[in-house]
């Protein structure tokens, strides 16, 4: 392998995400820093970094504690799962306290603190440990005097560290102006974590951040991080790219007539819907169709409800004839019911996760999703969701989110300003009109299909949601009664318009038939007047030819001369 | 400080420095290896002992490097360290007890600093 590119050994730490941020883990043989104000969680980082390491990697530790007993250490994990006696006794970790009563200490000159080496070696050695963590070192300098020697001292501690080759963790309190009291990020300069938890409008949210780590890329972000019973788990959702896998693959919204909207089959696998509307257009309902339809093909439904209690949506949407309590029975619909100020904004966005990853749902429902902006502010909020949508499309799962408009605002318009997160993006749209609201939904956007353009009207029934056709005309577009009178309105002017086309052609008829019969009347006239012209000039030529054979006669019998000019001979 | 009528007096050594008579005195001197610092400290309390304790004192010297394991039990850190077990209370005197004053005062031989 070439040098250059060879990385620097790590340790894993087997906390979940410090290892995704850390690419790898900490520094193997080297001390790493973890500094933070008071109950940031630094002991149960570093406890936790020994116990995975004996747990999963097989590498015993020593935790070496200046703050707490062996048996207060012991009982303050047991809540994590954390068994330290059980790992104790099979060799896999030594604690050792280490206790300093400043009343009882009397300097008399020079001295170094062999007694700490002495007594680390001897740890080390006794389990042939790797890892070790000294938890909180900087108490030294609070039991015992002379600073000077202390920082020499403790120098020449990390650097024996180093030689001994075990991979250090070393907690200290964060100072002013410094990240620790007595400035152990001097001497501790290979890798430094800082952990930090501050409250952001009385909500407070744990967060970690990688100050330095010497020889590797290491993300640099703060990434929120949540102590529960699984121990620590840390967020490098940041570093989630756009290069998840796409499918073709579409997933019915359970509505046929919307379905035939998208393109005739749905929104596509592992996208991102959302559906936004004001307040009572059926945000809640539209997802508990989709919900229903996914549970009926057998799949799982995770369905986060920030503004209601399970049992509430159930009983709301059987309300409907959308039955959501058999498949929560069947375990394939899973509710997460949590208040958004319960906790942070990082917090849930954990929490979820956790439960995404235990659940492995293939379709998430947020109801409402805006409801975060009472947790956080619009920028955190956009980030958190970006996070969101990305772990939900790495891992294929489709995404449905609703989100409130609030009166008054633009409807294209969302609070957490997420629409270019959304994939497909349905509008419900409360149509005000003759003394009632009626419901219309439209696309707004569908990514990669060719989705309609209509406006349709959302219906409400015992039966679910129904999607029909509006009345689009020359009077506007009417939802509701108003579509119907309109119907029925258009109905009566047809059934007039028809009267009277058949009376004009009745008309029409009448008067045809009477030109006719005086069209008949006329030629009969014609006839009549032909015949009489005819028989005149039949009379006339008869005469003619008669006066003609009587002037013939005459000059015949008068004996004339070869006739002159008119007549011919004969 | 010279003490006055202890009220009731013990069998006396009249030391005028002493302000806790003819106890016992049960030492351990804790060190790291052969360093100049540990020798040091080892001459420094032998001197001190036998000046001001002379009969009636046991000085122990351990050497940490020989007998790791006790590190851990008498919660030593720095080295070298002298405990002072008996008489009570218990005291650790750390240095290399060059200072003669302060390991007095810390032997409670002496009045505080």
């Amino acid at each position: 392998m070439d040098p250059l590119r060879q990385q620097l050994p790590k340790t894993p730490t087997g906390i979940d995400g410090l290892d995704e941020i850390t690419s790898g883990g900490l520094p193997t043989g080297r001390p790493t820093l973890i500094c933070g104000d008071a109950g940031c969680g630094k002991t149960l980082m570093a406890m936790e970094f020994l116990v995975r390491g004996a747990t999963r990697f097989n590498e015993p530790g020593v935790f070496m504690a200046f703050e707490e007993t062996s048996e207060e250490l012991t009982q303050n994990v047991a809540s994590l799962g954390f068994d330290l006696k059980a790992l104790s006794a099979q060799g896999q970790l030594a604690l050792d306290f280490v206790y300093l009563e400043p009343s009882e200490i009397e300097e008399t000159g020079e001295f170094d603190l062999g007694g700490l080496f002495v007594r680390l070696g001897y740890a080390i050695d006794s389990i042939g440990a790797k890892r070790v963590v000294l938890d909180t070192i900087e108490t030294l300098f609070a039991g015992l005097p002379n600073p000077m020697i202390l920082r020499a001292e403790l120098r020449r501690l990390f650097r024996w560290l180093k030689d001994k080759g075990v991979t250090a963790i070393i907690t200290g309190e964060r100072g002013e102006g410094q990240l620790t009291r007595q400035g152990l990020e001097e001497y501790v300069s290979d890798c430094v974590i800082v952990l930090d938890h501050r409250p952001v409008n009385l909500i407070s949210t744990r967060r970690l951040r990688v100050v330095k780590y010497r020889g590797s890329t290491h993300g640099t972000n703060e990434y929120p991080f949540l102590i529960d019973e699984d121990g620590i788990s840390v967020l490098p959702i940041t570093s989630l790219g756009l290069d998840h896998h796409v499918s073709t693959e579409r997933v019915s919204s359970g509505i046929p007539r919307l379905d035939a909207m998208l393109a005739g089959a749905g929104f596509y696998r592992g996208t991102s819907v959302l559906v936004s509307g004001t307040a009572g257009t059926g945000k809640s309902s539209l997802a508990g169709h989709f919900a229903a339809a996914a549970c009926a093909r057998g799949e799982r439904v995770l369905y986060f409800a920030f503004e209601e209690s399970p049992n509430q949506v159930v009983r709301n949407m059987g309300s409907i004839g959308i039955d959501l309590g058999r498949w929560v029975a069947q375990c394939l619909l899973q509710f997460q019911a949590v208040r958004p100020t319960f906790a942070g904004l990082e917090l849930h966005l954990t929490t979820m996760h956790k439960a995404i990853d235990r659940f492995k749902p293939h379709i998430v429902v947020v109801d409402p999703l805006n409801s975060f902006i009472s947790a956080g502010n619009e920028t955190e909020v956009k980030a958190m969701l970006i996070r969101l949508v990305d772990y939900l499309k790495m891992n294929e799962i489709t995404g449905f989110f609703t989100s409130l408009t609030t009166g008054g605002s633009a409807l294209d318009h969302t609070d957490a300003a997420i629409s270019s997160l959304i994939d497909t993006w349905l509008l419900l749209i409360a149509v005000e009109g003759g003394g009632e609201r009626n419901r219309a939904l439209s696309i707004l956007k569908s990514r990669g299909m060719a989705h309609s353009n209509q406006t349709r009207e959302f219906l409400i029934t015992d039966q679910g949601v129904e999607v029909c056709d509006v009345y689009a005309g020359p009077g506007g577009v009417l939802t509701g009664s108003a579509r119907l009178a309109q119907e029925a309105r258009e109905r009566a002017d047809d059934v007039v318009r028809r009267q009277d086309i058949e009376r004009q052609q009745r008309e029409l008829e009448r008067k045809r038939a009477t030109l006719e019969a005086q069209i008949a009347a006329l030629r009969l006239d014609f006839a009549a007047q032909e015949a009489d012209a005819l028989a005149l000039i039949e009379r006339e030529q008869a005469r003619e030819s008669q006066l003609a054979q009587e002037r013939m006669d005459m000059a015949w019998s008068r004996k004339a001369d070869v006739a002159s000019d008119t007549e011919g001979p004969q | 400080m010279p003490t006055e009528n202890p009220p009731t007096p013990p069998p006396a050594t009249a030391d005028p420095t002493v302000s806790q008579p003819a106890q016992p005195y049960v030492l351990r001197l804790y060190v790291t290896g052969v360093t100049p610092r540990s020798t040091h400290a080892i001459a420094n309390i032998k001197t001190i002992c036998e000046e001001h304790l002379q009969g009636r004192y046991r000085l122990e010297v351990i050497d940490l490097y020989q007998q790791p394991q006790l590190a851990h039990g008498e919660q030593i850190v720095a080295a070298p360290t002298l405990i002072k077990e008996l008489p009570l209370p218990l005291r650790r005197i750390i240095g290399d007890l060059s200072s003669t004053e302060r390991v007095l005062v810390g032997l409670d031989l002496r009045k505080g600093g």
